[in-house]
């Protein structure tokens, strides 16, 4: 018979990525299906790598009810699936007295909201807390729950141990249209056609285009782009928390914060745009993050620095929150999911999984789920005693092929080898940091391309950087 | 009638001046620091040579870098490239090894060991 | 944890040579590691004549080049490591390196040489507006791509700096049957030597724009193109000039950086100049037994060059590991603001001694000054001085006598 999934996930986000680990902690034969080449291609990939703690949302909202449940679950998720995580606590500074209103106003939101320990800081306080905070910061909102993690790191753990535990991914897979046909869908992309009882429509940009599909025009969701940079890790020390400014209804203004990379992330600019594949950085974009990221620090930002600049696009849904609901039989759209996006993810899977059960999907668990994925082997970071272990395990962790973050062929084997498999160069340098130093992958990316066609049987010509026709080279020399 | 031109015969690079008679003949030069950008200046004006460095291909599918000897015809440098493409080199190879007797006027020799 | 007297870091050309420096001076025990799978380093991609005109008065490539120093390597039976990544240099001189054959392994060093070359600047395109597709690369990574593995990376393409490499690779790239559209330099001149304008580009008729760079890049998966505008003298793009190139490759040659990590690792300082150590004579370093030469003290133009400096450091270190080195001065050698910098930067012992600099602009008809005080010890006329040009003065014991500091600088002729 004909495999029919009990879920089909649209979107390989950290949305669909976190409902697909929590969906695969029951009996169901879930599948996911993505249209890049790899997870966590979307606004995944480029945000702020905040877990906020939860005072930004209106109180009563979704988003305020699932960030702080989020916020709370993260830590325990980030364990479980072996992703670095740090709780290094946010503030939200303030230049004058309309600021510290505003941040008034916000602490009892947050308060409201059941964020622990939030409070207004002084001067002095905020000073011994973030030594560089600029001279002219008179007071800031302390949450000391805020904390940082990488969104695609999240998001490749969480699929991958979806994988472990039985789910299918499908990449390049673009969905074209979903048709009932009886009691499940058919989603078809190309040639390929994938059936399923249940559809969670997690496609983030294209949520709407998606419901549309199967006759849903509740809601639309438009591309906010945000522009950041990112700094060497010699400047990850520069601030200790997630710096904010006071919110606007266009976001939460330039931030300056520590990655758990060591790297210092600037931004992002704020601007909603029509086309929703506009991923370009802008020289103005970059000039307004370096000025309002300046005026959040009493030191100069050292802009000479910075290892690369990037541009991420939010989904920003129609209806000012969260659209977590279901129009259409056994579809559930999981759309507008922008910040605090990433900090939800936790609690968005547990509610889509509540409803679902609601919906009369039979939720019985899997006793061979294991949430535990096996740790990655960060090499850079081992003792010399674990560095050794790896070595004497497998010889190809005693050699380096990237020298500027020191990762080894070991882990760069394990990205290509394990779920959910790298088949880029990117994708391997979003598992490993291979390439993501200061050569930016001028030494090391022949031999992570060598290492792509043996490991997947095919042409060094034929591998690319990101999926379809992003190829690295055009062929063979004397061919022509 | 002048020409000016940038010696390359070493890294000190002169810029010099030449000076040519209406029928584009080399009467002197000007700017240069030895003899030999005398000799470069006219050369370059009757028949101009340079190095080729390429690589070709080997008989494992590989590359190996070769170069011509000594200098040849500029004018020559693609037809030579398409020569050097056409041919494969059977492995091993060592630095010095003389891949083609008669390239131009000159040897095609390996310049890097393979195999 | 394994003792040896002198252990080298990188095998590319410093390495090498300071270790047959090391050698001929009398030491036996000497260790060359070294991360690639062979030695020569970068020399190996620069199939490219040009090389050992000084030290052996002809026009080698890379590979030949470097060979030369490999064979005497390999003659001398001088042990060196393939394939294994120094990852860490403590201050009291152990090393802690990893391979794939040995595992993971510590070497306490009596003196140590380094000598790890130096890498691309990837900046250029950090900032430039657009996406990122596929079809952007380093120069040398172009240049392994294409003379290492025989691939092509583009058919149509835009260098973006003059830097030698980049120069170079738009010769190759038009030999491979590539279009060079054009090379786009910031600067008002070209960083790279004149002899490879005129060779690498004038004589395929590859157009130098010089004060123009990249400000747009085109393409999503693959590149499509690039926009390049002339920029002001602040270096800032200017709104009108803009003019689109259609390319599927866009290779930087933005200068080179000297690979200081491990070097930090040890606990030395870098000189803001040169992003490397600060060295003496002996290419010794504000630490006693480290040693610095090569691309990774100093961006050197020439090989030659590297080779002579690597070997002062190979013979430094073994006198060092023999009975120690002289120290009996200490002069510091000051610099304009038209010199950037010198090397070495201190003179420890007396004696005649080279002294090499590069400017930070051109200039035309000026002369090198060399003051101790008001005393004057060295004039010398220079038709051009250039950022891309090392040069290099010879001191001698009695020239410098007795001074404590020496100035130099760049004066109008």
């Amino acid at each position: 018979m004909e495999n029919i999934y009990d879920v089909a996930i649209i979107g390989g986000g950290v949305v669909g990525g976190m409902i697909a680990r929590k969906l695969s902690s029951f009996k169901l034969d879930i599948c996911i299906l993505e249209k890049e080449s790899d997870v966590a291609m979307g606004a995944t990939r480029a945000n702020s790598a905040i877990v906020h703690a939860g005072f930004d949302a209106k109180e009563g909202s979704l988003k305020a009810l699932l960030n702080v449940r989020g916020s709370e679950m993260m830590e325990n998720v980030a364990r479980e699936l072996g992703v670095k995580y740090k709780r290094n606590g946010s503030l939200v500074i303030g230049f004058s007295d309309e600021d510290r209103i505003a941040l008034n106003a916000l602490c009892e939101r947050g308060i409201k909201n059941g964020v622990k320990g939030v409070r207004v800081v002084e001067r002095d306080e905020l000073k011994a807390l973030e030594p560089n905070i600029s001279d002219n910061a008179l007071c800031a909102l302390y949450a000391p729950t805020g904390a940082i993690i990488c969104p695609y790191e999240l998001t490749i753990a969480s699929i991958g141990n979806a994988m472990d535990n039985g789910a299918s991914l499908l990449l390049d897979f673009a969905v074209e249209s979903i048709r009932r046909e009886g009691d499940y869908y058919e989603i078809t992309s190309g040639d390929r056609c994938v059936k399923a009882r249940y559809v969670i429509n997690a496609a983030g940009l294209y949520s709407d285009e998606i419901a549309r599909m199967v006759g849903d025009d509740s809601f639309t969701v438009h591309a906010r782009r945000g522009e950041y940079i990112l700094l060497d890790r010699e400047c990850g020390e520069i601030a200790r928390h997630t710096i904010f400014r006071v919110p606007s209804k266009m976001g939460k203004g330039i931030l300056v914060s520590p990655t758990v990379d060591g790297n210092l992330i600037l931004g992002p600019t704020s601007e909603d745009i029509g086309d929703r594949d506009d991923k370009q950085v802008t020289r103005h974009g970059l000039d307004k993050v370096i000025k309002e990221a300046g005026e959040n620090l009493s030191v100069r930002v050292p802009i000479n620095k910075s290892i690369t600049s990037f541009c991420g696009l939010r989904a920003v849904g129609s209806t000012g929150d969260f659209i977590i609901n279901s129009n259409v039989e056994n579809f559930v759209n999981v759309a507008g999911i922008e910040s605090p996006g990433l900090s939800s993810a936790p609690a968005i899977a547990e509610y889509v999984a509540e409803m679902l059960s609601d919906m009369g999907l039979e939720l019985i668990p899997n006793e061979k789920f294991n949430p535990i994925r096996a740790p990655k082997h960060a090499f850079r970071e081992a003792s010399l005693e674990e560095k050794n272990e790896y070595i004497k395990r497998d010889s190809a962790y005693g050699r380096i092929i990237c020298r500027c973050e020191t990762v080894s062929e070991g882990e760069i084997l394990d990205a290509i080898r394990s779920n959910p498999p790298a088949r880029t160069v990117d994708a391997v340098k979003r598992r490993t940091r291979s390439g993501m130093g200061r050569c930016q992958g001028g030494f090391c990316g022949t031999y992570v391309m060598e290492l792509i066609a043996k490991e997947t049987g095919v042409p060094f010509e034929s591998v690319t950087k990101s999926g379809k026709n992003s190829t690295m080279v055009v062929g063979k020399t004397k061919e022509n | 009638m002048t020409r000016e031109l940038t010696c390359i015969i070493c890294p000190r690079g002169c810029a010099m001046k030449i000076e040519l008679d209406e029928s584009g003949k080399f009467i002197s030069v000007s700017g240069n620091l030895c003899p030999r950008g005398k000799k470069y200046a006219e050369n370059e004006c009757t028949n101009p040579m340079r190095t080729l460095t390429t690589t070709a291909k080997c008989s494992d599918g590989s590359v190996v870098a070769v170069r011509s000897e000594g200098a040849i015809p500029k004018g020559k440098l693609f037809e030579a490239m398409s020569t050097v493409n056409s041919i494969v080199v059977p492995l091993p190879v060592s630095v010095g090894d003389v891949i083609l007797d008669d390239f131009y006027g000159t040897k095609l020799i390996a310049t890097a060991n393979k195999g | 944890m394994e003792n040896r007297k002198i252990v080298i870091i990188g095998g590319g050309p410093a390495g090498m040579s300071a270790a047959i420096a090391a050698y001929e001076s009398g030491e036996r025990d000497i260790l060359i590691l070294e991360r690639d799978a062979a030695l020569g380093g970068i020399l190996q991609q620069c199939i490219h004549n040009g090389f050992g005109l000084h030290r052996f008065g002809e026009e080698l490539s890379g590979p030949e080049y470097a060979w030369r120093y490999e064979k005497k390597v390999r003659e001398l039976e001088i042990e060196f490591k393939l394939n294994t990544m120094v990852l860490d240099i403590t201050p009291d001189k152990v090393i802690t390196a990893t391979s794939a054959q040995d595992g993971l392994v510590q070497i306490k060093a009596e003196a140590i040489i380094l000598a790890m070359g130096c890498r691309e600047r990837p900046r250029g395109a950090l900032n430039i507006p657009g996406e990122r597709p596929a079809g952007i690369y380093s120069a040398g990574m172009a240049q392994k791509l294409v003379n290492m593995m025989g691939y092509m990376p583009g058919k149509n393409v835009v260098i973006l700096g003059s830097g030698d490499i980049g120069l170079i690779m738009a010769r190759r790239m038009t030999l491979e049957g590539a279009k060079v559209h054009a090379v786009c330099e910031l600067m008002p001149y070209s960083g790279g030597l004149a002899r490879n304008i005129e060779q690498c580009l004038n004589d395929f008729g590859i157009p130098l724009k010089l004060s123009h760079t990249v400000t747009k890049i085109h393409g999503k998966e693959r590149l499509e193109g690039v926009t390049i505008s002339r920029v002001d003298e602040n270096r800032r793009p200017i709104e009108g000039s803009e003019e689109y190139i259609p390319c599927d490759t866009l290779l930087l040659s933005v200068g080179l950086i000297p690979e200081n990590e491990l070097t930090k690792s040890a606990g030395l300082s870098l000189s803001g100049v040169t992003s490397g150590a600060e060295v003496d004579q002996y290419r010794q370093t504000e630490k006693a037994g480290v040693f610095s030469c090569g691309n990774v003290l100093h961006v050197h133009d020439l090989v030659d060059f590297v080779s002579e400096e690597a070997e002062i450091a190979g013979k430094s270190a073994a006198a060092f590991v023999n009975g120690g080195l002289e120290q009996n001065t200490d002069i510091k050698i000051n610099t304009d603001g038209k010199i950037r910098y010198t090397v070495p930067q201190r003179i420890t012992a007396k004696g005649d001694v080279s002294v090499y600099f590069r400017v930070g602009n051109i200039y035309r008809n000026s002369k090198i000054t060399v003051k101790d005080g008001e005393r004057v010890i060295l004039s010398k006329k220079k038709e051009k001085l250039a950022p891309g040009e090392m040069e290099c003065v010879k001191l001698t014991a009695a020239e410098i006598g007795d001074a404590t500091a020496l100035s130099f600088s760049i004066e109008e002729a």
